[in-house]
């Protein structure tokens, strides 16, 4: 039925639990070479996955793979489309440097960190591929918990109330989402996004403003994990405690919330859904202009180089937000390539801060003056990068505010969306401005300060490889040359975005409504007749535990 | 029924933010496990409240309870129970290393 190259649809989900449960196995203090090697070797295994499976998505037609042959609405399917196999790509590419990072010898401050490191990579994989809502919510805690563990990684105080913080706000937002997820099922009686989509734009006036409440409240806890404006407050610290290379995978957990604002939007809650079309079209361009000067303004004042690029997360945050909430094509795609840019450059940027923090001492990354930076490549890359995070040409980050900025000409907030975006980069280039300064010139009548400083709770290390600083910095120089062809895929992944009904026949083929024969005569008697309350038979969706 | 479960998860719900927004970790790892079971309960009744009527296929009985919100409830019950387990050891663990259980670690300057 399915051919077996097929099933590499799944392998971004098993093959990082498998690598985890092999290093579990393994046992990171008794062979930690070979957990490295695991682990590495998982990271390169998805990249090339992943270029597969962007190869397969780029025909235009979503690929489904159900779980356990079960066909949708009833089972659990995963759905591959231009932008799950995009940001499969760009997980698989941050992954690999972060894995890389660590191999120098952080990985050893703890226990676990590469069996983590693959769960989280699980949980990320498994909530851009699910088309069920609830399996979205399980793979959010999944990814969740595995960050909690990675987010302590070294130990010390400072991580652990970031932690704390973090771990409640999550919580919380944990528990909406379930709400959310509850009430959506009790109005339409199903979980699966494309019959999700379906059941809402069939559904009667009476449930809009119930449908309305779920829709928002599901955006609400997105935004929790894009770190918006007033639900955001927990990322600075909790990213700029957390050792580089978990920094910069987490630069790919916000993205997790765009990615699921966008999904949600277009496909659920989108211009065909009936009473609640268009849903989050007023909400999220004015609180993304908002987000962007909170950040702009906070990037300011911030006196260490890590809690600079953290608040440079949200930055991004704000721009994609302005862009994705025209829920236009221009803006849509100028947004993806935006979120590819800016990921692969605040992930460089963390890995950065962190050799530049190993290099000061026992300083670390503070913005005052230190020793002289002995090793040559962190100012070019340093330069480089904030070129790239500011958004200045020749970068790949001018192209991407470029298209913000057109598709924002025609949104309803067009003013307040160029001074935002204007105001931020500059505010950004001030900010960075002062701190490269500070960092590589402020340094005359400092004394050398010794390699392994005995200070900070990542002190005592060996060098970081240089390597997967410089493997980031070349992806954004490949992003920069080959911004034509990407910049078609995006349209071609914005285009696909804006006509769910692709998607929604792909998961709901007809020949697979109404009970399947997997399931015996005692079941099928229940699908068809004794459902209670109102529920339909054919609407009794499909998720499981 | 309806009333006896609106208000029991209005009421858990309550209590559950007001022990949220206390700044000792103990009281916020209460609010937040009162929270998860208003939600709980909140996902059972999603869907539709019946008694005597089994999830589960069998002979002879014709009506059913919806199967699916209890294997969410289920799985909801797991996930929480896990954070619960991690929030308790992260707050023992910073109560051992600060000396407070202040949730920002400092009570003392406060």
């Amino acid at each position: 039925m399915i051919p077996v190259l097929g099933h590499l649809l799944i392998a971004p989900v098993v093959l990082p639990l498998l690598s985890a449960a092999l290093i579990v196995a393994l046992g990171d203090r008794r062979r930690p070479g070979a957990c490295r090697a695991v682990s590495i070797g998982s990271c390169l295994s998805l990249l090339v996955a992943a270029f597969y499976l962007l190869g397969w998505s780029a025909t235009g037609q979503p690929a489904v793979y159900s779980v356990g042959d079960w066909p949708a609405p009833y089972g659990i399917v995963l759905v591959l489309d231009r932008l799950s196999a995009l940001m499969l790509l760009l997980t698989a590419l941050l992954a690999l440097a972060a894995a890389w990072f660590a191999t120098s010898g952080l990985d050893a401050r703890g226990r676990h960190f590469h069996a983590l490191f693959q769960l989280q990579l699980m949980g990320l994989n498994g909530a851009f591929l699910t088309g069920d809502l609830f399996n979205l919510f399980v793979f959010f805690e999944l990814l969740l918990i595995a960050s909690y563990g990675l987010m302590l990684h070294g130990g010390g105080l400072r991580r652990q109330r970031a932690t704390l913080h973090y771990l409640v706000c999550n919580l919380v937002a944990s528990a909406l989402f379930l709400v959310a997820v509850s009430l959506l099922y009790g109005i339409t009686g199903t979980l699966n996004l494309a019959d999700l989509a379906l059941q809402v734009s069939a559904a009667p006036a009476e449930d809009a403003s119930l449908l309305r409440s779920a829709g928002l409240l599901l955006l609400v806890v997105f935004a929790v994990k894009a770190a918006v404006l007033p639900l955001g407050f927990w990322l600075r610290d909790g990213y700029a405690a957390a050792s580089p290379p978990v920094a910069c995978l987490f630069a790919m957990m916000t993205k997790v919330g765009i990615y699921a604002i966008v999904r949600t939007c277009t496909l659920v809650f989108g211009e065909e859904a009936g009473f609640v079309a268009n849903l989050a079209g007023e909400w999220l361009v004015p609180v993304g202009i908002a987000t962007l000067a909170m950040a702009s303004i906070a990037a300011l004042a911030c006196r260490n180089l890590a809690e600079l690029v953290a608040c440079l997360v949200v930055v991004s945050v704000g721009s994609m937000l302005i862009g994705a909430g025209l829920f236009s094509l221009q803006g849509l795609s100028a947004t993806l390539f935006y979120l590819v840019h800016s990921t692969l450059v605040v992930g460089l940027l963390f890995l950065l801060a962190g050799e530049i923090a190993h290099e000061r001492g026992a300083i670390g990354s503070d913005l005052v003056p230190g020793p002289r930076l002995l090793s040559w490549h962190l100012a070019p890359l340093f330069l480089f990068s904030a070129i790239g995070v500011a958004g200045l040409p020749p970068v790949s980050g001018f192209v991407a505010k470029v298209g913000i900025l057109q598709g924002a000409i025609d949104g309803s907030w067009a003013a307040a969306s160029w001074v935002a975006i204007f105001a931020s980069s500059l505010l950004v280039v001030v900010a960075l401005a002062r701190s490269g300064s500070m960092l590589f010139w402020r340094s005359a009548g400092m004394p050398q300060a010794p390699i392994h400083a005995d200070a900070g709770p990542d002190a005592g290390l060996p060098r970081a490889s240089t390597g997967p600083s410089w493997f980031l910095a070349a992806m954004l120089l490949l992003l920069t040359a080959g911004a034509s062809p990407v910049q078609q895929f995006m349209d071609a992944t914005a285009a696909q975005l804006l006509q769910p009904a692709g998607y929604v026949e792909a998961v709901i083929r007809p020949d697979s409504v109404g009970p399947p024969d997997l399931i015996g005569p005692g079941t099928d008697r229940l699908l068809t007749r004794s459902l209670p309350g109102s529920l339909a038979p054919g609407a009794a969706g499909g998720s499981g535990t | 029924m309806e009333l006896l479960l609106a208000s029991a998860i209005g009421i858990l719900t309550t209590a559950g933010v007001w022990l949220l927004l206390r700044a000792r970790t103990f009281p916020v790892m209460l609010g937040l496990t009162l929270i998860s079971y208003a939600v709980n309960l909140f996902i059972f009744s999603m869907g539709k409240l019946a008694i005597g009527a089994p999830p589960v296929v069998r002979e002879g009985v014709e009506r059913y309870a919806d199967p699916l919100p209890q294997a969410l409830v289920l799985t909801a019950i797991v996930i929480a129970f896990g954070m619960t387990a991690l929030l308790l050891a992260l707050s023992v663990r910073m109560r051992h290393d600060s000396g407070t259980d202040h949730v920002d670690g400092d009570g003392a300057a406060r």
